[in-house]
């Protein structure tokens, strides 16, 4: 499984790799919305992008906005990973295409949680 | 009743130095609702009481820890109980011809999970009626479960945003559930050792993680009480890691896609 980590701070790209990595996923890097398209178009096997809102050069939105016209990327979970946590950005987000959305600060726990609902870590009961 | 200031530093201490989380002031409703089933079972009058034997018993440290952190309430973060209700309980209670169900939450704390059984029936099963009873031992978590207002880091775990935008509305720091489903939702103080809540007889029982803390002989008298709430055709759901088997043998689970739910026997 390969994930694809965006967000224009280093420091947040390799907390959110971590989590991933830590869960079986094999992990690429992107700074900002173009370079993500970038990779994208580099790695063929990439089943989900964590994404974050700002960032210079092409946001988060702007990037699910871009990424939901390819055909061949449809099957791909998209996440929103941001700061920004006001109910109409949410909505927005999801209305472009967006699967799930995490609001910073979060603990580890939320994105497996996360990620255990969209099938992409395998669900267990837990006490 | 109240946990004493310096029965919570003990415990936040304990908590902070076996597992790195940080109990802040605020949070003694939370160490006295975990703690409240340990100092019962260990024959403690109250958690105070409790505290003071664990200052001098190391060997119960390790209960109280995980008490404090393996059972953190969470929405559906326990997917599986919710699709089993989803997919076979309620279909089931429908051909059995029922139009309004009844529920029992019982040990809800701040209220995620009757809260999480009502946006399962209003996305899934919108027609039918729906009364959930939740109850707690402690009055400080009903009052904040009364309110249905979750803080970010609350409503960020195991709840879907798709379920979040749907059924709360932002309002300044919290979300805030739909008062509709507030609603359905009747907080009783209740101590599971008394007789059932009234509101039913009961089509469905949710009561999970909570036997893991008492004797065999304390399990069965809650599992007897509550198999006497429940309505006939009706399921039980306990926690992961509980079960009625070798305990209670007048109940017969049914297994389906990973999760267990329980019906009484017939004729037992």
């Amino acid at each position: 499984m390969k994930a694809l980590v965006i967000d224009d701070s280093r420091v947040m790209r390799r907390i959110v790799g971590g989590i991933l990595t830590g869960v079986g996923f094999d992990v690429v890097e992107a700074g900002d919305g173009k370079e993500a398209l970038a990779r994208l178009e580099e790695n063929d096997d990439v089943q989900l992008c964590c994404i974050d809102w700002n960032m210079p050069v092409m946001t988060g939105f702007e990037f699910v906005v871009e990424a939901r016209k390819r055909d061949e990327w449809r099957d791909i979970t998209l996440m929103m990973v941001t700061t920004e946590g006001e109910q109409n950005q949410i909505v927005r987000a999801l209305a472009a295409g967006a699967h799930e959305y995490v609001i910073k600060p979060f603990t580890p726990d939320v994105i497996v949680d996360k990620l255990q609902f969209l099938g992409l870590v395998e669900a267990k009961e837990t006490l | 009743m109240s946990i004493a200031p310096e029965a919570f530093d003990f415990v936040a201490t304990l908590v902070r130095q076996r597992s790195a989380i940080q109990l802040e002031k605020g949070k003694e409703y939370l160490v006295e609702s975990r703690l409240a089933p340990l100092a019962r079972s260990a024959g403690a009058p109250n958690v105070d009481a409790y505290v003071r034997t664990l200052r001098a018993n190391t060997g119960l440290h390790d209960a109280v820890v995980e008490a404090l952190t393996t059972n953190e309430t969470s929405w559906f973060r326990d997917i599986s109980p919710f699709n089993m209700l989803r997919q076979h309980v309620i279909p089931e209670l429908r051909n059995q011809g029922k139009r309004h169900l009844k529920v029992w939450s019982a040990a809800c704390s701040s209220g995620q999970e009757p809260y999480s059984i009502a946006m399962t029936v209003k996305d899934h099963h919108a027609d039918l009626g729906l009364s959930v009873t939740a109850t707690d031992l402690s009055e400080e978590v009903l009052s904040k479960a009364r309110l249905g207002a979750y803080s970010q880091l609350e409503v960020n775990r195991g709840l879907p945003a798709p379920v979040l935008v749907k059924h709360f509305v932002r309002k300044g720091a919290t979300f805030e559930i739909n008062p509709q489903l507030r609603d359905q939702i009747t907080f009783r103080k209740h101590n599971l050792l008394d007789q059932p809540p009234v509101g039913g007889p009961f089509d469905i029982v949710f009561i999970r993680n909570v036997l893991i803390y008492f004797d065999v002989a304390t399990k069965r008298e809650v599992l007897s009480k509550v198999r006497r709430s429940l309505a006939p055709g009706g399921y039980l759901f306990l926690g992961a890691a509980e079960t009625t088997i070798g305990i209670d043998d007048s109940w017969e689970r049914v297994h389906e896609g990973g999760a267990s739910v329980y019906r009484p026997r017939e004729g037992k």
